[in-house]
């Protein structure tokens, strides 16, 4: 299980918490959220964007 | 703790203070206008008082303005943390709220209890819309945050114009598309404030609702849930209007209806002044380039941005949505207007003052060549006659391309 983080405001996804508001239930992997999904805090960067978090 | 010091790396340090810390409560002045009017109606017999919002707004603020000048000055990077997390700024933008609601329960006491004309009436419902409009400028402060409660309040400012699909729309759609042609809310060369006003209504409204809607799909949810924030949102102002018909009866209705319909036609002219013209080009991989300072019209009119919450640096605020007010800089690089927001307004409400303002303006920033500016399809023959000096053969070269042929024009005066 991994989380990454968006460059710009350094909102997490964690695959093991997930982020249900947004519809990814705890446990969806990051390969399962789509492309063009953008931070939800922020909404400057996509998915692609975002960088593995610690 | 209204001081701190910086160290700047050179071993020494310095104190530094916000200037602006205790002029940021002048913009509470803004929700407490119902209750200026009322007073001095009552203190004077002018009728005219009624109207003092858009006065406030339209002739005070941008003379002001040109008294006290411009402020460049930013926060060392090194205390932006610091001075966000001072509770003191998020109190000042909160007590907006109450004043503003106190104010709308005052006004449908005065349209059904005191002596006015019809006129009289209009007037506070105008200037109603005018605390209405910069309470959306405060909700969006407040719907920037990751704060749940600061969310929720963001919601509550934005029920008085009906416009609580602004937070959705804004946040989720405006900042992922800004300065491009798919945006609603980013005006384009040639588009007149008025031909934008609908097409920005009804492009936020259909955009907020797609964002929930397939926000609610990835849950196998439909819509049509109150989980659904553009509907609970739109059910706080059937909530509030509801309550206020029963409390003051349904002759409150049509002043209600003109302070929304002012209000977020306020909130819809500053975002007509923001990107004018502006555009972000597509980079090889086929998505846009990053939102840069250069794709947001800035100001450092001191009076506006005081009354605004620094909304006019605007392209720090793209660069970084979550950052709070107080800690928002100014760019040096970033595309300047003439005159604050406020005066802007006035100007964009006369399409031909504001393509004698701003339309050099625009061709200035991209070195004479329109064919990199965020052009209005249905005037882009016109445009190009006028400003172009190529004739593009259609479809061939899209707005997108960058370095696409253009000549030089006359008009670069910055």
């Amino acid at each position: 299980m991994s989380a990454y983080r968006c460059p710009v405001c350094d909102y997490t996804y964690d695959e093991r918490t997930g982020d249900a508001r947004e519809g990814f239930p705890a446990g969806t992997a990051w390969a399962e959220v789509p492309d063009d999904w953008c931070c939800p805090d922020c909404g400057v960067r996509e998915k692609v964007d975002f960088e593995p978090a610690g | 703790m209204t001081s701190a010091t910086a160290d700047h790396g050179t071993g020494e340090t310095a104190a530094w203070r916000d200037g602006k810390r205790y002029a940021w409560l002048l913009g509470l002045v803004v929700p407490a206008i119902p209750f200026l009017a009322w007073g001095l109606v009552s203190a004077t017999g002018l009728g005219a008082f009624w109207w003092l919002g858009p006065v406030i707004v339209f002739v005070l603020i941008p003379l002001i303005d040109v008294a006290v000048g411009t402020d460049a000055e930013n926060p060392p990077d090194e205390l932006i943390e610091w001075l966000e997390q001072d509770r003191y700024y998020r109190w000042v933008t909160y007590l907006y709220l109450p004043i503003q609601y106190a104010g709308l329960v005052l006004a449908c006491w005065l349209w059904t209890t005191y002596p006015m004309t019809l006129v009289d009436r209009v007037g506070l419902a105008v200037s109603v819309g005018v605390v209405a409009g910069i309470g959306i400028n405060t909700a969006h402060e407040l719907g920037h945050k990751k704060e749940k409660h600061e969310r929720w309040l963001s919601r509550v400012a934005l029920a008085q114009s009906c416009y609580g699909h602004f937070f959705i729309e804004h946040n989720r759609g405006h900042h992922v598309r800004v300065a491009t042609p798919e945006d609603p809310a980013s005006s384009r060369f040639g588009e007149t404030f008025w031909g934008f006003l609908p097409r920005s209504v009804v492009g936020s409204l259909t955009s907020a609702w797609s964002l929930e809607k397939a926000r609610l799909a990835r849950q196998n949810k439909s819509p049509w849930t109150l989980r659904n924030d553009v509907l609970n949102a739109w059910a706080m102002s059937g909530v509030l209007f509801a309550g206020l018909t029963v409390a003051f009866g349904p002759a409150v209705l049509p002043y209600l209806a003109v302070q929304a319909v002012f209000g977020f036609s306020l909130l819809e002219v500053v975002n007509y002044l923001e990107h004018y013209g502006l555009l972000r080009q597509k980079t090889d991989s086929g998505r846009y380039e990053r939102a840069a300072p250069r794709h947001s019209w800035n100001s450092n009119n001191v009076a506006t941005n005081v009354f605004l919450y620094h909304l006019q640096r605007h392209s720090d605020h793209h660069a970084n949505p979550t950052r709070r007010y107080q800690a928002l800089r100014d760019f040096e690089q970033a595309p300047q207007l003439p005159a604050g927001y406020a005066s802007m307004i006035v100007c964009a409400w006369i399409p031909p003052l504001w393509r004698k303002v701003m339309d050099r303006r625009v061709l200035a920033h991209y070195d004479g060549d329109v064919t990199l500016a965020n052009i209005d399809p249905r005037n882009r023959g016109k445009v190009l006659a006028r400003h172009g000096g190529v004739t593009e053969a259609p479809a061939a070269s899209s707005a997108g391309s960058a370095g696409s042929a253009g000549s030089a024009v006359e008009g670069g005066a910055r």
